[in-house]
């Protein structure tokens, strides 16, 4: 029982691992799935965060006295990991912004329906292919 | 809105967890940032999303299985807590057995960013810097009808929010160079420094509207002090090359290899500050044009 409550952490990480997952892959909102990618990201923090802990350690400051801390590595890792994922997602979303003023919308089926419609378009003969997913 | 909520609480899950430095930053980034740049976007490209296309039973069955995978995985890895855990057996006693003494440092999470793992942080710092310009080539920063000084917005006008907002942000901006100067005896550096001070910016934008802030901050200077702060961290890296010593290597920068260690970690920290700060306002910057120029 208890070694089952010690792996309590990885089972909260692989489920918001498998919801941000899902979010990715089910959604055509391309919003939702940077929403979607953020909540994978976060459930690595928590993996890495979970993995540094030690029981009864203290946080990695040193004092006289304390002798377990937590692991220092693991911390500095996810620390930094944060920082460049806010600015990673802002480039992602600059993108959708600029998907949004070239296409009118966010959809992702929408937007290949019209760039489909676009190659159709250019072509001089239309051929049948390309919209089977519609 | 949720999505703040939950960064506070994964916060709150870090701080139990011992990470009080990833506590801290992720409060910072999460809950304030990050959400505020996500509204930004949502608000250019509309509130609502239409029904999906495809079925949900596809990934769905894909998640359950990829996820009963992982679970199936965890049933190897050590329990929580566990100090035999593999992660604690290579480099991690040392860093904390040596770190305080050698780096002359008690927040042995600074000793290990700045100074054993300078590199990775050098990368880092670049990869954020990298990202800001990467978002201002696609965005730019628009002058919008708001970028006028003393054009008034709705926030403006309501007293409650213009009171609280004014007292606020000098206790941020304090706030901010407490944690970036105190970065080595407690939690806090340059990374969680620089977005409290973007922050403090970003709150004060919202209040009262782009035209004032870009008065104090103008947009131009932004990209300049991203490139500063990569600047000054690759300069302490060049110094210490210049003394004979490897890249990045602080001993070399005072006599005392000790002291020399603290100055460099100093010195290196203060060009992430910057780097991170003026990339994340550039970034708000970029997308709150858009939405008034739009």
């Amino acid at each position: 029982m208890i070694e089952l409550t010690g792996l309590f952490n990885y089972w909260i990480v692989v489920f918001l691992m498998m919801a941000g997952f899902y979010v990715v892959i089910a959604r055509d909102n391309l919003v939702k799935k940077l929403v979607g990618l953020a909540l994978f990201q976060s459930s690595v923090f928590l993996l890495y965060i979970s993995m540094g802990k030690v029981a009864d350690g203290n946080a990695p400051i040193y004092e006289p006295g304390i002798t377990a801390y937590s692991n220092p590595l693991p911390h500095v890792l996810i620390l930094t990991a944060i920082v460049v994922g806010v600015a990673t997602t802002a480039v992602g979303l600059a993108l959708v912004v600029r998907i949004q003023e070239a296409y009118g919308t966010v959809e992702e089926g929408e937007i290949h329906r019209q760039d489909v419609a676009d190659d159709d378009a250019e072509r001089p003969a239309p051929t049948t292919e390309g919209d089977a997913e519609a | 809105m949720l999505f703040g909520i939950f960064s506070l609480m994964t916060a709150a899950l870090f701080m139990d967890l011992d990470a009080v430095d990833v506590a801290f930053t992720e409060a910072a980034v999460g809950a304030g940032v990050t959400t505020v740049l996500m509204l930004s976007c949502l608000h250019l490209t509309g509130r609502w999303e239409h029904q999906p296309s495809h079925n949900p039973l596809l990934p769905l069955i894909v998640v359950t299985v990829t996820g009963a995978a992982l679970i199936y995985g965890t049933l190897d890895a050590p329990s929580l807590g566990d100090p035999g855990a593999p992660v604690h057996q290579h480099v991690a006693p040392r860093y904390i057995q040596q770190g305080p003494a050698e780096v002359g440092m008690p927040n042995m999470v600074t000793a290990v960013l700045a100074s054993y793992r300078g590199y990775d942080t050098f990368g880092e710092t670049f990869v954020i810097f990298t990202a800001g310009i990467a978002v201002l080539m696609l965005l730019g920063i628009r002058e919008g009808p708001e970028s006028v000084p003393g054009h008034t917005t709705v926030g403006a006008q309501q007293i409650i929010l213009r009171v609280v907002v004014k007292l606020l942000i000098p206790l941020i901006l304090l706030y901010g160079l407490y944690v970036q100067f105190h970065g080595d005896f407690g939690a806090g550096g340059g990374f969680q420094a620089g977005v409290i001070f973007a922050t403090a910016f970003v709150l004060y934008d919202l209040a009262f509207g782009e035209g004032d802030t870009q008065r104090v901050v103008p947009a131009s200077w932004l990209p300049r002090l991203g490139a500063l702060g990569v600047l000054v961290y690759g300069g302490v890296g060049l110094a210490s090359l210049l003394a004979g010593k490897p890249f990045l290597d602080y001993s070399a920068l005072a006599n005392d290899p000790v002291a020399g260690q603290h100055l460099g970690v100093l010195i290196v920290e203060l060009g992430v500050g910057i780097t991170v700060f003026s990339i994340i306002l550039a970034i708000f910057y970029a997308l709150s044009g858009r939405r008034h120029g739009a």
